[in-house]
């Protein structure tokens, strides 16, 4: 027998970001705790849902940290937060930020652009996640519940924290909104899968680029959590509860293990994809400060803020860039680099030609 | 027989704009052209330069992408930014060595040639290799590229210190084993030039 090899120590990368992780999965059980007033409101058949979220935010947090480590991405963060919080520019760039979260996270434009099924497609996932979401993580923190009040079997309390916020009849339409709230999130997922499909196997392009475990894994996933959802209610109302037992557990699967695919698959954009909004405020920034102008053609080309950043990325990923005779490579413009290309080759020949060396570094 | 591979003989092309039409329909980006086709200097030269993506094995863009949105597949092909994680920096497009990833405003989005992802992994030539009249785009074996040119293929490429491999091949005369890539600056004057030294008539301005 060979002795068995002793892993390697973590690095200080990992051992910050499962710091990061472990942080996020504390807070939240602090939240559960304080949230459902010392576990009172807490439902204990939801457990499985709360230590599954619990779990997601240790991986998301860790996740989350590792990324946010890499030498481009801190660049970003660090020249975002700084901009921003620019004396004086504050209250500008808020409403630039808010601009900015409405036009790319709201309604997000820039997916209708690509196509407006996409878009819709995309929509109704969105929305309906979010639904669901806001109803069920609340609830299974113990954050929310419901009642019937002692005095009445005809009314419902809700409790937010444990404060009664609202009480209404049982067969009011806000009642009928809240029972059914995850039945709507669920249909909207619903149209939502369908469209994207649709669009999945039939569009060549996709079709040739798309990969099961990261594009149609995710589409499976809310759909055994949408159908098994749907199921308990047509289970509840249409037929006197048939299965409803194996439904409900089939149903707290689907979700722990989507729970649990969160922080690992296509769903990490959920949490990623503010980070537009920092760059939009970063470009603004730069298109309003001086630009870089190409050291072969001396046009402008991009903002003298990216391209210095760029330059310090690279030198932090070991990208050498820097030219024999002085100067960097960074500082030509992406045309010139291609034509660059061919006049290169075009000097290496008519080198041969000469008779001189056509692998000569001379320019 | 090796498998065949994308090459690029800048001097052969003669920017009829064909490789830029038919790029427009590969499926997976289709209505957008992804390759370049620059005019040298229109003044002075006819001189035309297709420019693909070279598929380098570490891509500079994927390093410096602050997304993680830019993946290489196992095949080596070099894939536009994953659309859920592009944000729309452009820092691929600036740091990009060969000047190839394009930046959409209104999909705030980056793409770029995926050597027609949807032809080449099922065994067909990208478009811009099969419309290619004069073959400065070519789609073959390395044996048929050195019975059938007089140059050789190179992949290994120096930009100042930093040096790239890449699954796309450039043709060389055969003493170039790899391509130090250093400005040429146009608008200097030489004594005598090639008649067909197009880079020495440039210079001549």
């Amino acid at each position: 027998m060979t002795p068995a090899k002793r892993a390697p120590p973590p690095s200080r990368e990992a051992l910050r970001a499962a710091t990061v992780g472990l942080s996020a999965s504390a807070l939240l059980i602090l939240g559960i705790y304080v949230g459902s007033r010392r576990f009172k409101d807490f439902d204990v058949a939801l457990v499985p849902y709360a230590a599954a979220t619990v779990f997601a935010a240790f991986a998301l947090g860790y996740r989350y940290a590792i990324w946010l480590g890499r030498p481009p991405t801190k660049r970003y963060f660090q020249q975002s937060l700084a901009i921003f919080f620019t004396r004086g520019k504050i209250l500008a760039n808020t409403l630039g930020l808010a601009r900015a979260v409405y036009g790319s996270l709201f309604t997000q434009r820039f997916i209708r652009e690509r196509s407006t099924l996409r878009w819709l497609a995309h929509f109704c996932i969105m929305w309906g996640c979010l639904l669901a979401a806001a109803v069920t993580f609340p609830l299974s923190f113990g954050w929310i519940r419901f009642e019937t009040p002692r005095d009445s079997q005809e009314m419902y309390e809700a409790f937010v924290f444990g404060v009664r916020v609202f009480r209404c009849r049982l067969d009011s339409p806000l009642a009928s909104l809240m029972f059914n709230a995850l039945v709507v999130s669920a249909v909207l997922v619903l149209v939502g899968i369908f469209l994207s499909l649709y669009r999945r196997s039939r569009d060549r392009g996709v079709l040739a680029v798309q990969e099961a475990s990261s594009d149609l894994l995710p589409l499976i996933l809310l759909f055994a959590i949408s159908a098994t959802g749907v199921l308990l209610t047509i289970s509840t109302h249409f037929m006197n509860g048939f299965n409803y037992t194996f439904l409900s557990q089939f149903h707290a699967v689907t979700v722990i293990l989507t729970l649990l695919y969160i922080p690992f698959g296509k769903f990490f954009h959920i949490v990623q994809r503010p980070t537009q909004i920092g760059v939009q405020l970063y470009k603004q920034e730069g298109a309003a400060g001086e630009q870089a102008k190409c050291a072969r053609c001396g046009e402008p080309f991009a903002s003298a803020l990216q391209v210095g950043d760029l330059k310090r990325v690279q030198a932090e990923l070991g990208i050498r860039y820097g030219l024999a005779g002085g100067g960097h490579y960074q500082d030509v413009c992406p045309p010139c680099r291609r034509k660059n290309l061919a006049l290169l080759q075009d000097g290496m020949w008519g080198a041969v030609r000469r008779g001189g060396d056509p692998e000569s570094k001379e320019s | 027989m090796s498998e065949r591979a994308l090459f690029i003989d800048y001097a052969r092309c003669i920017g009829c704009q064909a490789c830029v039409q038919a790029c427009e329909e590969c499926d997976t980006h289709r209505g957008q052209p992804m390759i370049h086709l620059e005019t040298i200097r229109r003044r002075d030269s006819v001189q035309t330069a297709p420019q693909v993506c070279m598929h380098c094995e570490d891509p500079i863009c994927a390093q410096v992408c602050p997304a993680d949105a830019i993946k290489k597949g196992p095949d080596g092909v070099v894939h536009s930014a994953l659309t859920h994680r592009c944000i729309g920096c452009s820092n691929c497009v600036l740091a990009c060595p060969f000047g190839v990833p394009k930046y959409f405003a209104a999909i705030d989005q980056m793409m770029k040639c995926d050597l027609c992802y949807d032809r080449t992994s099922i065994g067909k030539k990208p478009m811009c290799a099969t419309v290619c009249p004069s073959q400065a785009l070519t789609f073959m074996t390395p044996e048929e590229l050195e019975r059938t040119r007089r140059g050789t293929a190179v992949n290994e490429w120096v930009f100042g210190e930093e040096r790239v491999r890449t699954k796309v091949s450039v043709v060389v005369p055969h003493e170039v084993k790899e391509v130090h890539v250093n400005l040429v600056q146009l608008g200097k004057r030489r004594e005598k030039a090639e008649p067909d030294d197009v880079a020495a008539l440039l210079e001549e301005g």
